[in-house]
């Protein structure tokens, strides 16, 4: 394992709420992550229909951006999220799993720009996006 | 002239608290992160219990800036549906003893967008909502969360809902 997969995983490895959403990292670039949430019964906003609520999915695509950032070339030691826009295309579709490709497409000195988009099951019509603003701390003695 | 005496105000209570029940209680997720909802008249206030689950960052620790979104989410959505059915069980076009009998029909999210103003610390949160602006098909509501000081919101957002039925 490359030193940028072990960040990434001791990462999300360590965050509680992403481990109890089930939400794995699937691939890791630099910059890039993609990471996957089954669909869970506890997870539904919709009882009638069985879909995901939107907070599930904003959870997953906000940890997904978060990662995108930890794994960035510039190595940043910590990071939160400034602000999240979410736009919801689609209801995802029921016990499929959802997959989030988030990418930290810019940073500065100590901002990171992220852009992330979430499919279900049928790659070709997306069921959320999201575009955020990060904070990046950079390791000390870099900045 | 007889003048019919004045409902009494736990009859009153009751049903206002079942109609709200009813709108949270049958949403797995709600539950899942154990968000309540205190009402004082026509005003909600969502609660949101810490539990280590919610924590994102342990090193701090934090709460996950997704149970946030997910937080302010909530209570916009429940706080719009909750005005649309204060108006029309005030106005008698909503039967209270017909809400949760039927499957649930909540507003669509569009889009939301969350401004993270300070770390969300490991105790409880609140946050109330306000409809700026409610059509027949779109609205729009402004949610602010706290924590220990009304005054230094850690969380603030914006989102577009779709009205059911349309």
């Amino acid at each position: 394992m490359t030193d940028i997969d072990k960040i990434a995983r001791a990462f999300i490895s360590a965050l509680p709420h992403a481990a109890a959403l089930g939400m794995q990292i699937t691939s890791i670039g630099e910059g890039v992550v993609v990471m996957t949430m089954p669909w869970d019964a506890r997870f539904v906003g919709d009882p009638a229909t069985g879909v995901l609520h939107g907070g599930a999915v904003s959870s997953l695509l906000d940890t997904a951006s978060g990662a995108a950032v930890m794994c960035h070339p510039a190595a940043p030691v910590s990071t939160a999220t400034l602000d999240l826009r979410i736009d919801y295309f689609r209801a995802a579709t029921p016990r499929q799993t959802i997959t989030a490709r988030a990418e930290c497409y810019h940073v500065t000195r100590s901002v990171a720009f992220v852009r992330v988009t979430a499919t279900d099951e049928d790659a070709t019509r997306p069921v959320a996006a999201a575009t955020g603003a990060f904070t990046l701390d950079r390791p000390r003695g870099l900045t | 002239m007889t003048r019919t005496p004045p409902e009494p105000v736990q009859v009153i209570k009751h049903r206002r608290d079942a109609a709200l029940k009813a709108l949270t209680a049958g949403v797995p997720f709600i539950q899942y992160l154990g968000i309540q909802f205190d009402r004082r008249g026509d005003e909600l206030t969502a609660i949101l219990p810490f539990d280590p689950k919610l924590i994102g960052n342990p090193a701090l620790p934090a709460l996950h800036g997704g149970v946030t979104a997910a937080f302010l989410e909530v209570a916009a959505i429940i706080e719009l549906a909750w005005s649309t059915l204060w108006e029309g069980m005030e106005q008698g076009s909503i039967d209270p003893a017909e809400i949760g009998t039927g499957p649930l029909h909540l507003p669509k999210t569009i889009d939301f967008t969350v401004d993270y103003l300070r770390t969300g610390l490991p105790r409880d949160a609140y946050a109330r909502a306000r409809v700026n602006r409610s059509g027949r098909r779109y609205a729009s509501v402004h949610v602010e969360a706290w924590q220990d000081n009304r005054s230094r919101l850690f969380a603030q957002g914006t989102g577009h809902f779709l009205m059911p039925g349309e």
